[in-house]
């Protein structure tokens, strides 16, 4: 154990799909503990670059760290670095043929190999946490979309991971039903979950971030703390892209 | 209950017909026609041999065998053909190159011949090699043809399950396989059980097919039946008649399986 190394380390990350050059020579560095979001216009490589940290995706070039462990390398252990990095999706993808819990439990039941019980009693305190005590034997078409991205959330706390990836969690919410999500993704950041978080939730970006990137085509254009990025950015492509969200 | 969000209301349905049509409760007009065909197939079955009991009566004691080797050649072919039928779909979308075009190709391969010919080349042709019992031979001539058939249908609906169920699968760890038998295949059922249940009444009207290499299902004992008698028409309008009934009788077994399914979503 390495203490000083960072959570998340992307080294000059390239992908491509064919000609198109979704992410250009990215580099962000995630602390452990801290909470990094990363904004853009859209088609702007945020996602993809995301989805490549716990290798959804692979890159062309350029590496990926998680921890000590080189995500970019050809023997690396995949699926145990993915029970390291949880997930939560735009669209929730919860498991429509499992329960709340069954979409809790399923991961540590399958992949972990952890007996029933205790899987469904982590699984409740898990539910509880995000505020879905009740909803335990609900199934995902019963639950609103904020419930669901919370079970998502839930599924994703349940591999016990060191760091959560999130997708633009809120962008298929109703409005009423982002701040229920965000309300959620603070409490994690107050407990010092290491997150990076795809997102345009100026809000949630000042209240919890530690650092804020923006990208457009594919590259790395600012990175700072919000305050800085959001008040005072550098760039002038920075200054145009906040002038339309602000 | 909640409102249902955009992402979670999803029905994913594919369609195929070569089946009996399978009546739906909104389809007010096909259940009409369901309850006159399977009532008064029914109702002609009982008074045929009341009204005249020669040769009607000896009609229907003679068939009873027949319907159950019907039975037998068509549950042991479904069985089989799932078996054959799930492997080709997964087959159809695996990766790897070489079990892909073979999947592939006995699926084509399968489909440009016709299940009469099939039956013929697998009892004569293999026969050459092996000795097999007609049975054998009918059974795994079913399971050959449908087993391509029912692949496709596992390919469709395997695809119609959106790619962010397995990719919320990889998330957390899980191998391809371990997703496949635990988040993609159990929803792929669903999705499948009505295509399933019509390629079951397709198949078990195909087995008529299998009189043709002297198994003796139900249209074979019919034909023994008339040809020693000459009462062709009667004969025949009985066979039609239970075949009939027998058809009819899953067709609505599966609707009622679909209806089932939709009310637990």
């Amino acid at each position: 154990m390495s203490s000083n190394r960072p959570r998340v380390k992307i080294v000059d990350a390239c992908k491509s799909f064919g000609k198109i050059e979704a992410v250009n020579n990215a580099n962000i560095t995630v602390e452990k503990g801290e909470v990094v979001l990363i904004i853009g216009p859209s088609g702007s490589g945020k996602s993809t670059l995301l989805r490549c940290v716990n290798r959804l995706e692979k890159l062309t070039s350029g590496e990926i760290w998680i921890d000590e462990d080189r995500l970019t390398a050809h023997h690396a252990d995949i699926r145990r670095i993915r029970e390291e990095v949880g997930m939560v999706f735009q669209s929730f993808n919860l498991f429509p043929h499992l329960s709340a819990l069954g979409n809790v439990t399923i991961g540590p039941r399958i992949v972990k190999k952890t007996p029933l019980n205790e899987a469904e009693d982590q699984g409740r305190a898990l539910l509880d946490r995000v505020g879905l005590a009740d909803k335990v034997s609900a199934y995902p078409e019963q639950l609103s979309g904020g419930q669901q991205q919370r079970v998502a959330i839930a599924r994703a706390l349940a591999m016990n991971p060191k760091v959560m990836l999130f997708d633009e969690p809120t962008s298929a919410l109703d409005p009423e039903m982002i701040k229920e999500v965000l309300d959620v993704m603070l409490l994690l950041a107050k407990d010092g979950m290491t997150m990076l978080v795809v997102s345009h939730e100026m809000g949630f970006a000042k209240a919890a971030a530690h650092k804020v990137v923006f990208m457009d085509n594919g590259e790395v254009i600012e990175t700072a703390p919000p305050e800085v990025l959001f008040n005072n950015p550098q760039l002038e492509r920075t200054q145009k892209f906040l002038a339309h969200i602000l | 209950m909640a409102p249902i969000d955009k992402f979670s209301s999803r029905k994913t349905r594919i369609e195929v017909s070569d089946g009996a049509l399978i009546p739906e409760k909104e389809q007010r007009a096909t259940f009409t026609a369901w309850r006159i065909s399977f009532f008064g197939a029914i109702a002609l079955l009982v008074l045929l041999p009341l009204i005249s009991p020669e040769p009607y009566r000896r009609i229907i004691t003679f068939l009873p065998d027949g319907i159950m080797m019907t039975f037998i050649v068509t549950v042991l072919s479904i069985v089989f053909a799932l078996i054959v039928g799930l492997f080709t779909g997964l087959g159809r979308i695996s990766r790897i190159k070489i079990v892909n075009r073979i999947a592939t190709v006995y699926v084509e391969v399968v489909r440009g011949i016709p299940l009469l010919v099939q039956l013929f080349y697998i009892y004569y042709a293999l026969g050459k090699i092996v000795r097999v019992p007609r049975l054998v031979a009918a059974v795994t001539a079913m399971t050959f043809c449908y087993g391509a058939y029912l692949g496709e249908i596992f390919r469709a609906g395997i695809q119609a399950i959106p790619k962010g169920q397995m990719e919320a699968a990889l998330a957390i760890g899980m191998s391809r396989s371990q997703a496949m038998r635990r988040i993609i295949l159990p929803q792929t059922i669903r999705v499948v059980l009505p295509p399933v249940g019509n390629e079951f009444i397709a198949l078990l009207k195909d087995s008529s097919l299998v009189s043709i290499l002297a198994v003796a299902d139900l249209l074979r004992r019919g034909r023994e039946f008339a040809s020693k008698t000459f009462y062709y028409f009667e004969t025949y309008t009985v066979v039609a008649l239970v075949y009939l009934v027998i058809t009819l009788f899953f067709s609505k077994l599966v609707s009622l399986m679909e209806e089932r399914l939709n009310r637990r979503e």
